[in-house]
């Protein structure tokens, strides 16, 4: 049972969804967002107890828009880490999620002792640019995200009346909200000098990659394989950038070899 | 009423099949479509159209700033506007205008119009857009949800350095200098008035209002589209009390005109498709970087006039384009009509006129610049009486100027400078 709460921190109060026992999870979405349903937090509360917090300006989250920057985000989610009443939990990002869980593992190497990165955003190669998610129209999303366009479009869309005048409205409103915050780390290149700082990373570090990841595509799961000492690298078949949902079970169990 | 003549500097040569063989118009536009060699051309044919405006008695004469754009070639207006500020006499330099959260620091701003104004002797209006989403966020990586707060600062710093009389620190949060101190200052006083481009933010509305600055709508389709958002800037203007002057407002307008309204279709209609067609073919992708707008913008329903028409683009006809009103075009009178009921619908006084449409020859422009000059803008002179006095939104230049080619034809002899020194000397 994912339940959704809130938790005050000094900027805002940050919507959070938590469930399952098991050892303490906490996991940051990507760019995309997560909801209850979301099947990924399901699986990981099978055996864990997740707690998955909101960046600000997701979902029904209050903005904050005195986070600008970086190490804004970083310290923001320490803080959130730190008002849940953590301590040293298993720390697990997906694609933005995962440049955040880096960047926090870096900043306070001694309090993250396993880190489990799914297609982290945050490193940058001229060789393999990353698409321009920010210039991507919504019907160009699935191939992009997807191992399996057509299963992926479907799931973007259900439930969803795309034919509802007020849709588009909301789905502007949904974007502006979100991805603008996004933008702050993602955007125009979603680098912020993480290259730099992964040595300092001290946790035994899990990397999780789709084998056919078009966004962020394998190559880079080398890049931090060789920039994190003893990093670990799950590589999964029959995979994209939404590996979580297309190899739910595949990730949840990579992850597990944390403990 | 002030007439301002414009031009967007399109480039004329984009093939037939170029909305079919092309994403976009704007950003990642085929590097290979534009020529440099031909460009030399298209440049000094465009400055000499602008040119020739000001020898016609319009008000102002108008640049501005687009990147990676195949309809504008004018990264740098103030290139430009340099160009035009030796070469024009009468006509206000209208830079509308300077992206300004573009510039590092925005300073660079402040100087280069100061050094505008003073060269044209004070015929400066400084325009400072937010800058469009392609331009900022897609070519000059701005992050779309901090442009506007970048742009504010920049703004702020400008204004400050224009009318701060002596060094002071600037700690902004984009910006950090110890020293700030322009030299030159403009001539205008306190400040070249200033005009905002805006697009339907409401935000920008009171920042019109509370800084006493003209809202200019630069927007290609017309004054009848435009009639909704013009009615929500009076009526902001309205509820904030201040007075409803018609120089508070600017809009665009492309207008043509000819003998007759057919001669308008015969002479015209391809040009026009080819802005319309052509060069307004912007990839949806890169119309609206996710947080560039903002949420209250969004939910009042003004969407971006780069995004495509629902159901995708159509070719818009000659006959579209003139009824619909995103062209006024046709014989002097039926122009003289229409821009009446442009200016009396939208209450603008400052009218941005898009003379050169598309890939338009230099002598058709010339045409229907003469036409609209002599045939139609004297009969628009007096629309606004009860403001005719009112100059808050437009230049006050020196009364004494001078301009380009004022030395002696002839270097002076040793002879010549003897005497003239001489006199001086024992005087």
């Amino acid at each position: 049972m994912i339940e959704l709460k809130t938790v005050q921190t000094r900027h805002v109060p940050v919507r959070y969804f938590e469930g399952g026992t098991g050892p303490d999870l906490v996991y940051l979405h990507g760019a995309g967002g997560v909801t209850a349903e979301d099947p990924f937090l399901g699986a990981l509360a099978a055996g864990h107890h997740v707690y998955a917090p909101l960046v600000p300006g997701y979902g029904d989250s209050e903005e904050a828009p005195e986070i600008r920057d970086m190490l804004d985000f970083t310290l923001h989610t320490w803080d959130v880490v730190e008002a849940l009443g953590l301590k040293d939990p298993i720390l697990v990002g997906h694609s933005m999620g995962g440049m955040i869980a880096a960047e926090m593992a870096a900043v306070a190497p001694n309090d993250v002792s396993r880190l489990a990165l799914i297609a982290p955003a945050g490193l940058w190669d001229d060789d393999h640019p990353v698409p321009d998610l920010f210039a991507t129209l919504p019907f160009e999303m699935p191939a992009l995200l997807f191992h399996d366009a057509a299963a992926g479009a479907a799931m973007m869309t259900a439930g969803r009346n795309v034919e509802d005048p007020g849709f588009l409205q909301a789905y502007l409103v949904t974007n502006a909200r979100q991805l603008g915050m996004a933008g702050r780390i993602l955007f125009p290149i979603p680098e912020r000098g993480l290259a730099q700082r992964l040595y300092r990373i001290k946790a035994r570090t899990i990397l999780v990659w789709g084998d056919s990841d078009k966004l962020i595509p394998p190559v880079y799961a080398h890049a931090f394989k060789k920039g994190i000492a003893g990093a670990q690298l799950v590589s999964i078949p029959e995979a994209g950038h939404m590996v979580i949902v297309e190899q739910t079970a595949a990730v949840v169990e990579a992850i597990g070899r944390l403990g | 009423m002030k007439f301002t003549w414009f031009n967007l500097m399109p480039w004329p040569y984009l093939p037939d099949d170029f909305r079919e063989k092309n994403r976009s118009v704007w950003v990642d536009i085929d590097q290979k479509l534009f020529d440099p060699v031909k460009s030399h051309e298209v440049y000094n044919t465009y400055m000499d159209l602008l040119e020739y405006a000001d020898t016609l008695g319009f008000d102002g004469v108008g640049v501005n700033e687009h990147h990676q754009n195949g309809y504008g070639i004018m990264p740098s207006p103030n290139i430009i506007a340099a160009g035009l500020a030796r070469r024009t006499k009468d006509a206000a330099i209208v830079v509308l205008g300077n992206s300004i959260a573009l510039y590092n620091p925005p300073v660079r701003v402040a100087e280069e119009f100061a050094m505008l104004d003073c060269i044209s002797g004070g015929r400066l209006v400084a325009g400072f857009p937010v800058g469009t989403s392609m331009d900022t966020n897609y070519c000059y990586g701005q992050i779309p949800s901090l442009t506007r707060e970048k742009y504010q600062e920049a703004h702020d710093l400008i204004i400050k350095a224009w009318t701060t009389r002596e060094p002071f620190a600037f700690n902004g949060r984009y910006n950090k200098l110890r020293h700030v101190n322009i030299w030159p200052r403009p001539i205008q006083q306190p400040h070249p008035p200033v005009h905002i481009p805006g697009g339907g933010s409401v935000e920008t509305y009171d920042f019109c209002i509370d800084n006493t600055y003209s809202y200019s709508y630069l927007s290609f389709s017309g004054y009848l589209r435009a009639q909704a958002l013009m009615n929500g800037y009076w009526k902001r203007v309205e509820e904030r009390g201040v007075d409803k002057s018609p120089y508070r407002a600017g809009f665009a307008q492309t207008i043509l005109v000819a003998d007759t309204d057919e001669e308008a279709e015969r002479l015209y209609s391809e040009h026009v498709s080819y802005f319309y067609n052509r060069c307004l073919h912007v990839y949806p992708g890169f119309a609206d970087a996710p947080g560039y707008r903002t949420i209250k913008t969004i939910q009042t329903g003004a969407l971006s006039q780069y995004a495509p028409p629902r159901g995708g683009y159509t070719q818009l006809t000659w006959k579209e384009l003139t009824e619909q009103g995103h062209v006024i075009a046709g014989s002097p009178e039926t122009v003289r009509q229409r821009m009446e009921d442009l200016i009396k619908g939208l209450n603008v006084g400052n009218i941005f006129c898009l003379m050169h449409v598309g890939n338009m020859p230099a002598d058709k422009c010339m045409y229907s610049t003469k036409l609209f000059a002599e045939k139609v803008m004297p009969k628009l002179r007096n629309m606004f009486p009860d403001w005719d006095a009112d100059n808050r939104f437009w230049t006050t230049p020196l009364d004494k100027r001078v301009s380009s080619g004022r030395l002696p034809k002839e270097a002076p002899t040793a002879a010549d400078l003897a005497k003239t020194y001489a006199l001086e000397a024992g005087e």
